[in-house]
């Protein structure tokens, strides 16, 4: 069943990426971590369908926001990123996915590990905790190509501020930050042993990034102790149209 | 009734008529798994088939790969939207595997290390439909594309394709395996466009 949601804001998250804030009246809710299919149909009928994770946390004001990514080669990205205005109409269907969420009833530590894009829904799992007043442990680890690519900056910066909030560290693989303590690089066993639960926490784990990204992160967890049925992933290819 | 995007003209292509409904096609190979990849050593490896009481039957790797195989050109269709056609593999036919197996069974549940499980009527395991594949393109098949063999069944979508495949169990009754517990369409058809439960 396609809804149609009415765009009411749009936001730059970096050069490459923006949050569509969308109206849908007929929306049933979602859980953090969900995704919804997008479809834009041209003039003579042709339409095209990409999924798209949900930045924002459940509430009860019928919105939705998806942070997109601007591929270079993309059909659909482009065009979310640059066309759509206020006003325009997109059709959605969702909420889809059952297994990389993360409910407010959840009380274990969390661990977040972010590849690129693949924060937005890990985002929407820290707004939804936040939302909540809940008061899990969580962490996040974000690695970016360099400082301009983090999305939601701001209010990550905000959060990381109060010490009962989350616990962020950023990665930067290509160029850090004047005076950073680390050389640009991937995430490696250092990194998550300092900035990651011990798994002696038992933390739920939930990584999401390009398959590579993916990969490297889940061995270096399971190198350092965490039991493989505490990670869940989502990985998107280098077509890096989601999921 | 679709609303037109205005703006969008989006990009058509001659093999778009090749695809199922809802698809776009991809050149390269993208990965979806819900948790770590295993690595499955080939000397620990083993596949098996049961009836959910009694093992039926056991391969080794050595064994397994003693069985004859085929090369099978196939397109495959990603419930996530992308489809990738005439892909290369190697493997060795579920009528093979089923060959001496006696069973009144109707479904399959399909099981793989790292847990993974997918559901399937067995009609669709045999008549040279499904395969347990362990090359990919003239190559060993890669850990994240579910090697060192995954299931290989083209004509429904790909996740039901279980990666890390190392058994079947034969069942009377269909169960949902792991995504089709999660809101995914319990047979998953991509020409019927049958992606969610609720789809028909």
């Amino acid at each position: 069943m396609w809804r149609v949601g009415t765009v009411v804001a749009l936001h730059d998250e970096t050069a490459t990426a923006r949050t569509i804030t969308l109206e849908v009246p007929d929306w049933p809710g979602h859980i953090a971590g969900q995704h919804v299919d997008v479809r834009v149909t041209a003039p003579d009928g042709y339409s095209a369908v990409r999924s798209y994770s949900i930045a924002s946390a459940p509430n009860s004001d019928a919105r939705v926001e998806l942070t997109v990514e601007r591929l270079p080669n993309g059909e659909v990205s482009p065009y979310l990123t640059h066309e759509v205005v206020a006003g325009d109409r997109l059709e959605l269907r969702g909420p889809i996915g059952g297994w990389f969420v993360w409910r407010t009833e959840q009380t274990e530590p969390v661990q977040l590990i972010a590849g690129g894009s693949g924060i937005v829904p890990l985002m929407a799992m820290i707004r939804s905790r936040a939302s909540a007043g809940n008061k899990s442990q969580f962490r996040l680890l974000y690695s970016v190509r360099e400082p301009g690519a983090i999305f939601y900056r701001d209010e990550l910066q905000t959060l990381s501020h109060d010490k009962c909030s989350v616990g962020v560290t950023y990665a930067y693989t290509r160029k850090s930050p004047k005076d950073w303590p680390r050389p640009p690089g991937r995430i490696d066993a250092a990194l998550i042993a300092t900035a990651t639960w011990p798994s002696a926490f038992a933390p739920t784990c939930y990584v999401c990034g390009p398959t590579s990204f993916v990969e490297g992160a889940t061995d270096l967890l399971i190198a350092f102790g965490i039991k493989r049925d505490k990670i869940r992933t989502e990985r998107f290819g280098s077509t890096g149209e989601r999921k | 009734m679709d609303i037109v995007s205005r703006g969008f003209s989006g990009r058509r292509s001659a093999e778009d008529a090749k695809l199922p409904p809802g698809q776009y096609l991809t050149t390269d190979f993208p990965v979806l798994s819900a948790g770590p990849t295993p690595h499955v050593p080939l000397d620990r490896w083993e596949f098996t088939i049961n009836d959910g009481n009694q093992l039926l039957r056991k391969w080794d790797w050595e064994s397994f790969r003693g069985l004859p195989s085929e090369t099978i050109t196939a397109d495959l269709h990603c419930v996530t939207r992308w489809s990738k056609l005439g892909t290369a593999w190697e493997g060795v036919s579920l009528d093979t595997i089923l060959a001496e197996v006696k069973t009144d069974a109707s479904y399959a549940l399909a099981h793989s290390y790292g847990d993974y499980t997918t559901n399937l009527p067995l009609k669709d395991l045999r008549n040279k439909q499904a395969w347990i594949a362990f090359r990919f393109d003239g190559k060993d098949l890669a850990p994240e594309h579910g090697g060192p063999a995954r299931l290989l069944v083209p004509h429904l979508y790909l996740w039901k394709s279980a990666k890390w495949v190392r058994g079947i169990t034969l069942m009377q009754q269909d169960k949902p395996g792991f995504w089709e517990g999660l809101g995914y369409h319990i047979y998953g058809d991509p020409w019927k466009e049958q992606r969610y439960s609720g789809d028909e």
